[in-house]
């Protein structure tokens, strides 16, 4: 490990009496690309925080070109030479990219108590051309979308002379054009001599990406060698624990022939238009499409949470007008949102109090009238023990507390206590490691297996060839074709989705 | 990190040696951590302001002095708990005072039994609803309970106002119950031209200022509502929604939580709490008072935040906001025992309300680190 730009040695690290890092001695190799993998809650995160001055260490150290490092805050870190590309970006959106970059220590006149900003508009320009980010430095950051806040993100790093650039899943909010160009600016930086950690679940990315690829487990540094040691299989079975034999679950009953929804002519100018397709119950229906493609803001419209201008809603063949929420539940749907932080949780609230939040009402006689407890109660702890979600007390427990993949069967959790007719699932898996992944798919094959018809919103086509029944793929509103399981096929329904099927 | 350096060798050693030196004082440590990270805090923070206090104004344990404090704060803490609720769903209701000088002067308007016409002539009201003889009901024996309906009436009218201009229209609600607070309380003093309405009748009176043994009334139908108003909310449906709204209103309205009504609803009992405590605090002035509250905003809102409500939404219980009261009522009467002008009283009391802010965000912090 004698060429490692920075050593983790014999780190240990504890929160609340739970030991999350044991005994990690691993070197960042210099100029190289480390990809760092694990499920949620292995403790990949931890370890970067304690590189970023986030935290530190209980026991061992850390080594900076062979000198003891131990950063207390963050500006620590970059003054080091550390820089972070955090999962939920860290801009000021409301400033500009020069003053977002010069934020730590504006330059200043020499004469004057002002700010000299030519000189922040020249370097920044310079920063944003070296990362192929073609706006004026004076855009506003909220102005950029999210693959160019990455890019200014980065040119920030490159500001500080930043030698270890770590990335934290960079891709989940990107499209796959801005993926692109972001490894080849990964590429361009690390042959440009800088040392980058690479953290992600997508672990074809990892491996196109990585010189060396370490893998963490239950805190533990599992494995760590070179790129060719490992397949995705080899990784997928280090990071679980065992080897998964399937990464999909199978189908324990057939889709019937009565509908459960039925959707006519739905449009809305300007979002979707002209939406026709019946959803059985027992079936999962796929709805496959790009970024911006409507998938989305048709799975709000039919749930009532946005309106539309026209069409027709039949819920178990009954004709189901002016929507909204409440309604909706009333009339046996239910929707995991896409957005499980901002739509799907009550983050400082216990994990029980969110599954019970849907149903609530049918524990008590009125609105102002007193909870049944014990009931409601007890069946929520046999929701979440039917889920698995991984945690201590649910009543005590803050739902913010837990790992990615146990939020999201808490976020699936609150629509199961009455048993939904329509399940509307949208990126259940976003951001969920391979475990929670099948566990997910499990969750939803039981609910269709006992006669819940699910429409499953994805932008990843394997979960939905491997999951679904039919598939719909949309583009730019409209439903473009619909495949049945006997004639999936990747490229026809990629050529689909992009429009490239002569119309 | 020369510390670092210096330790890192036996560091373990270290450890232990410094558990074993310092037993005595951190028993004492760990017993100020758990008061101050207890959520009865509040409570002991005014007992221990209350024993500093005791040997510099020993006036402040007699026995009159303590039927003070506690008579008043039954009214302050009727409105404190409407406060409670809209801090709750992550709202605030400024107009709580304004609500509470209009209360005041219409229900007095409709139960006063005489009226001095050199003073109240000039009034839009005089001739139309009262004239020298008094209100409408002047000597009914309706008037008081109508007078106090009315007054109710106006709580709920001007919460629903409110709630449904936050809910509905989505305006933030620091400019609409700012706006209100302007509205209402200048209406208040137009209605009467800044005249007090005495001459009420004595049933209500009694009501602000009679007790039975040392107890007003006020703390047995207070307390009575502090009891169902944190039943309310730890208990029922209702209640439940205030907290989802609070913590996050995109959640809530995903799940189905009724979010305009929940909204709404928390204002109107705003406006109904805060009505409660005028009704105390006119009965006990004997008169209908066009700028009744002018002084309190301050003191609800900060009773509130301070009892451990959050005004950011999503936290709050009333039991805290009880403690929240009390503080302030002990802060208030220890004040004026010392004679100080208004001035040095303000001066004072914004300086422990901030050293008490202080206080409470050392230990939401040290909370978070567990």
């Amino acid at each position: 490990m004698s060429n490692s730009i920075l050593a983790f040695e014999s780190i240990e690290k504890s929160f609340f009496g739970v030991r999350v890092l044991k005994d990690i001695t691993l070197g960042v190799p210099r100029g190289k690309l480390l990809g760092l993998v694990g499920e949620n809650g292995a403790g990949k995160s931890t370890l970067m925080n304690l590189m970023g001055g986030v935290h530190a260490p209980d026991r061992g150290q850390m080594l900076l070109d062979g000198k003891p490092y131990a950063p207390r805050t963050p500006s620590n870190a970059n003054a080091a030479g550390i820089a972070f590309i955090h999962q939920e970006l860290n801009l000021f959106t409301n400033l500009s990219i020069a003053e977002n970059i010069f934020i730590d220590g504006f330059p200043r006149l020499r004469w004057l108590p002002m700010l000299n900003r030519g000189h922040m508009r020249a370097r920044t320009k310079q920063f944003l051309d070296a990362v192929e980010l073609h706006v004026s430095p004076d855009t506003l950051v909220e102005k950029l979308s999210p693959g160019e806040r990455q890019l200014a993100e980065i040119a920030k790093a490159l500001s500080f002379d930043a030698r270890i650039i770590i990335f934290d899943e960079p891709t989940t909010s990107l499209t796959a054009r801005e993926t692109e160009r972001l490894f080849r600016l990964i590429e361009r930086l690390r042959g440009d001599g800088a040392s980058i950690i690479y953290i992600s679940h997508i672990l074809p990315d990892v491996i196109r990406l990585a010189d060396e690829i370490a893998v963490l487990r239950d805190g533990e540094l599992v494995a760590h060698g070179r790129k060719d040691e490992f397949s995705i299989h080899r990784m997928i079975a280090l990071m679980v624990g065992r080897a998964i034999e399937q990464l999909y679950p199978p189908r324990r009953a057939a889709p019937t022939a009565t509908p459960v929804l039925e959707v006519r002519g739905v449009a809305q100018r300007g979002i979707v238009e002209d939406i026709n397709f019946t959803l059985y119950k027992g079936e999962i229906l796929g709805v496959f499409g790009l970024m911006g493609s409507g998938r989305s803001e048709l799975a709000r419209i039919l749930f009532g949470l946005d309106d539309h201008a026209c069409g027709e809603l039949l819920v178990d063949g009954k004709p189901y007008a002016r929507p909204s929420a409440r309604r909706s539940i009333d009339a046996g749907m239910a929707f995991v949102t896409e957005n499980r932080r901002d739509e799907g949780l009550l983050m400082d609230i216990s994990i029980a109090e969110n599954i019970g939040l849907v149903a609530l009402p049918h524990y008590a006689a009125a609105t102002v009238a007193g909870v049944k407890e014990s009931r409601y109660f007890d069946q929520i702890a046999g929701i979440a023990e039917s889920l698995a979600i991984k945690s201590g007390d649910i009543r005590q427990q803050a739902v913010k507390t837990l790992s990615g993949g146990n939020q999201q069967k808490a976020v699936i959790g609150k629509w199961l206590l009455d048993k939904p007719a329509v399940l509307i699932i949208d990126e259940p898996t976003r951001g969920v490691d391979v475990g929670a992944k099948y566990e997910i798919y499990s969750i939803i094959n039981d609910l269709a297996a006992q006669g819940t018809g699910v429409l499953f919103i994805s932008s990843e086509l394997e979960e939905l060839l491997g999951v679904c029944d039919r598939i719909l793929v949309m583009s730019n509103g409209e439903i473009q074709a619909t495949f049945a399981r006997a004639e999936f096929d990747k490229e026809r329904i990629l050529r689909a989705a992009f429009r490239e099927n002569g119309s | 990190m020369m510390e670092a350096k210096v330790n890192e060798p036996d560091r373990a050693a270290a450890r232990t040696q410094r558990v074993a030196t310092s037993g005595g004082g951190s028993a004492a440590r760990r017993v100020f951590r758990k008061l101050l990270l207890s959520q009865y805090f509040v409570l002991y923070l005014s007992i221990i302001y209350f024993l500093v206090l005791w040997p510099f104004i020993p006036r402040i344990a007699s026995p009159q002095n303590l039927g003070n404090i506690f008579s008043n704060m039954w009214p302050l803490l009727a409105v404190a708990i409407g406060q409670t609720f809209v801090l709750i769903i992550a709202g605030i209701d400024l107009s709580q005072p304004a609500i509470m000088a209009l209360a005041s002067v219409i229900g007095a308007s409709i139960m006063t039994t005489q009226l001095d016409p050199v003073l109240f002539e000039k009034s839009p009201l005089w001739g139309v609803v009262f004239t020298e003889a008094g209100g409408p009901l002047a000597g009914n024996f309706v008037a008081v309970p109508v007078a106090i309906f009315a007054m109710l009436l106006v709580g709920v009218l001007i919460g629903w106002f409110n709630g449904t201009a936050v809910a509905r229209l989505k305006m933030p609600p620091f400019m609409v119950t700012l706006v209100g607070m302007m509205f209402f309380s200048a209406l208040a003093i137009y209605l009467v031209k800044s005249e007090n309405i005495i001459h009420l009748p004595e049933s209500y009176v009694l009501l602000g200022q009679g007790q039975i043994s040392f107890i007003p009334y006020s703390f047995f139908i207070v307390g009575a509502l502090a009891i169902a108003a944190q039943w309310l909310l730890s208990r029922t449906v209702l209640g439940r929604w205030f907290y989802a709204v609070g913590v996050n209103v995109r959640t809530a309205t995903v799940s189905g939580v009724p979010v305009v009504r929940v909204i709404v609803i928390a204002y109107i009992l705003s406006g109904v709490f805060a009505t409660i405590g005028s009704v105390f605090y006119s009965a006990r002035l004997a008169a209908g008072r066009p700028t009744l509250g002018a002084t309190l905003l301050l003191d609800v809102v900060g009773a509130t935040v301070i009892g451990g409500t959050s005004l950011f939404g999503g936290k709050g219980k009333i039991m805290w906001t009880v403690f929240g009261v009390l503080f302030f009522v002990l802060l208030d009467n220890s004040l004026n025992l010392l004679n100080l002008s208004y001035f040095w009283v303000q001066i004072v009391k914004g300086s422990v309300i901030l050293l008490a802010a202080a206080l409470d965000v050392a230990r939401t912090r040290l909370l978070a680190k567990g």
